[in-house]
């Protein structure tokens, strides 16, 4: 691999292509051990510098990397990934290996099964090269909350990756993968993916199974691939997604071929940009670089419609009442009794609880607990965690509604790029405002894919937001398709 | 902006949560929590009497597929040997905690 020059991208790197990679491994041209060696190289080197992987799966992966040589020696038919360096965003499991969702409450845990993602990557030939950084129990939209200290973002180190999959993207935009999976509650694969210049998806809820992944907001949690190529992570969601019996939310609608629907041509398709992704917040430069991408689409024969989405205001308030009151519930299980972190010396069961609680959670994850736990109390219930319930329900209709007329909408994916660490740890609300753009298809359960479009004059990666109906993600990919297809 | 927050609902809050706060992370979570109420109060502005609420999304219409219920089979699940290790403080069959019944 090329050596790092001295300019501000120093970090980043375009890895090869999927099809490459597998030519190369199929056709015997290079072995998938050597280049899960090449990658475990670059790691070493760049991690110190910018704090993406938490921890490696070493053996495991060279056991794998070693199947599939034999495999392509033998001339069998090669999975979909075989050989592809792959990673994994720390709150999904891997049999044995360190799992600790960004926490100190789950230091030294050692999951005893693999998650069903972690399970089908493998069987489709991924090579695991270990455990991605992320905000703790994936609450934060730049990394910041992390127990392990931020990862640094690989376009400019002074800069946050986004949040929570922070080092879901910043692996792959540093070439420290080829492909990762992250995690999207309110935005935590698009916003990061938006401000690292790569490709994430966030799929339907129901598309992907989620056993063995740490649940922070069970009605909003998805999972999702980042790539360098919206081919790429066309491909890794064909292989993550449909029906599992261990996930009764699992949706078992038939998964299409991502692949030849992303390469359809975008021709006729009605685009729908809504008036109020474009109001006061939005970066200017940002601003320039979507409606850019806007008239690529044009230009490849879409027709381009304004829409209304008049709630999408109520969104962040509605999330952050929903997603913590969840949240508070799903946390609830850490109590240093079955896995994770004990305080050592409590005299009481209580007290134990509570110390064990105390030390193990930081700041941002006690703060969302217990704001849910307030508004679920007696007495708030209704004014705070119904109420939201009902919002949620006109924000999804209105999506609804809007996907009548249009086959898919786009929008800016974040309101700025990625800004500097430090700038907005000491307001939460400001935090919270990030993903401003996000957080409306997390509650109407929709799907999205964030492709680069463009940068910003001093450099910093811009991404669109593509929302499909749901389970309509090829139409998502096929736009972004033709996104992409306008950068180069 | 009024104070919709106490430092007393704070407590009952982090008691119920099982949190044990230091009294400068109360302050703290005092003032966060007041100002993110605050903020969702403009929820109120909107008229939800008739709204159902929305609370999976595989309600929504050929989200969730044919259904998704299994067959109730007994069938093999994680091995003891395998989870209590995980465990802080186990004897390998039970999960000990500090004592809980006085006598």
């Amino acid at each position: 691999m090329p050596s790092e020059t001295s300019t501000t991208k120093s970090y980043v790197e375009k890895p090869k292509t999927l099809d490459e990679m597998r030519r190369g491994i199929a056709s015997g041209q290079v072995k998938a051990a050597e280049i899960a060696a090449e990658y475990y190289e670059r790691i070493a080197r760049l991690n110190p510098s910018l704090n993406v992987y938490l921890s490696l799966t070493k053996e495991r992966a060279l056991e794998q990397a070693s199947k599939v040589d034999a495999a392509a020696a033998r001339g069998d038919s090669l999975g979909p990934l075989a050989g592809i360096p792959v990673g994994i965003k720390d709150v999904l499991i891997m049999c044995g290996a360190p799992s600790t969702a960004g926490s100190k409450i789950l230091k030294g845990y050692h999951p005893p099964y693999d998650a069903t993602v972690v399970a089908r990557l493998e069987s489709a030939g991924a090579v695991l090269l270990g455990k991605l950084n992320c905000d703790e129990f994936a609450m934060g939209s730049s990394n910041e909350n992390s127990a392990y200290g931020p990862v640094r973002n690989p376009v400019d180190i002074d800069r946050v990756p986004g949040g929570s999959s922070g080092g879901s993207a910043a692996a792959v935009a540093a070439n420290m993968a080829v492909a990762t999976l992250g995690s999207d509650t309110g935005g935590s694969i698009r916003q990061p993916a938006s401000f690292c210049g790569v490709v994430g998806v966030m799929p339907t809820y129901g598309r992907v199974s989620r056993y063995g992944l740490i649940a922070f907001a069970s009605s909003l949690d998805r999972i999702g691939p980042f790539a360098a190529n919206v081919r790429d992570a066309a491909t890794l969601l064909g292989v993550i997604a449909g029906h599992d019996v261990n996930d009764a939310t699992c949706s078992s609608a038939p998964v299409p071929d991502y692949i030849a629907e992303s390469d359809k041509a975008v021709e006729a398709l009605r685009i729908g940009v809504p008036a109020e992704y474009f109001g006061e917040g939005l970066d200017p430069e940002v601003r320039e670089r979507i409606e850019t991408g806007i008239d690529s689409l044009r230009e490849a024969g879409c027709t381009v419609k304004p829409i209304s989405l008049p709630h999408t205001r109520y969104a962040i308030p509605t999330y952050y009442l929903v997603a913590t009151a969840e949240a508070s519930a799903n946390l609830a299980r850490f109590d240093g009794v079955r896995y994770g972190y004990r305080s050592p010396s409590s005299a009481t069961l209580s007290d134990m609880y509570r110390h064990s609680r105390d030390e193990g959670f930081g700041a941002e994850v006690k703060r969302r607990i217990l704001l849910g736990t307030y508004a679920l109390s007696a007495g708030y219930y209704d004014a705070y965690y119904l109420k939201a319930q009902k919002v949620r329900r006109l924000l999804a209709d209105e999506f609804l509604r809007a996907f009548a007329d249009v086959d898919a909408i786009v929008t800016p994916t974040a309101p700025t790029p990625a800004f500097k660490l430090g700038e907005k740890t000491g307001d939460p609300l400001a935090m919270y405002l990030a993903d401003i753009y996000t957080v409306t298809a997390s509650l109407a359960g929709i799907c999205g894919v964030t492709v680069p479009c463009g940068e910003t004059k001093a450099g910093l990666p811009v991404g669109m937001q593509i929302l499909g109906a749901h389970l309509d993600e090829a139409i998502a990919f096929r736009v972004a398709r033709a996104v992409e297809a306008a950068q180069s | 902006m009024t104070a919709k927050v106490t430092l007393q609902d704070v407590e009952r809050v982090a008691e119920l949560a099982n949190l044990e706060l230091t009294r400068d992370e109360t302050e703290g979570m005092l003032h966060d929590l007041d100002a993110i109420l605050n903020y969702v109060d403009q929820l109120g502005e909107l008229d939800t009497g008739s709204v159902a609420p929305l609370a999976q999304i595989s309600e929504l219409a050929g989200v969730g597929g044919r259904s998704s219920l299994r067959d109730d089979i007994v069938r093999p699940s994680l091995d003891r040997s395998v989870v209590m290790p995980e465990a802080p403080e186990t004897d390998q069959v039970f999960f000990k905690v500090p004592k809980v019944i006085e006598r």
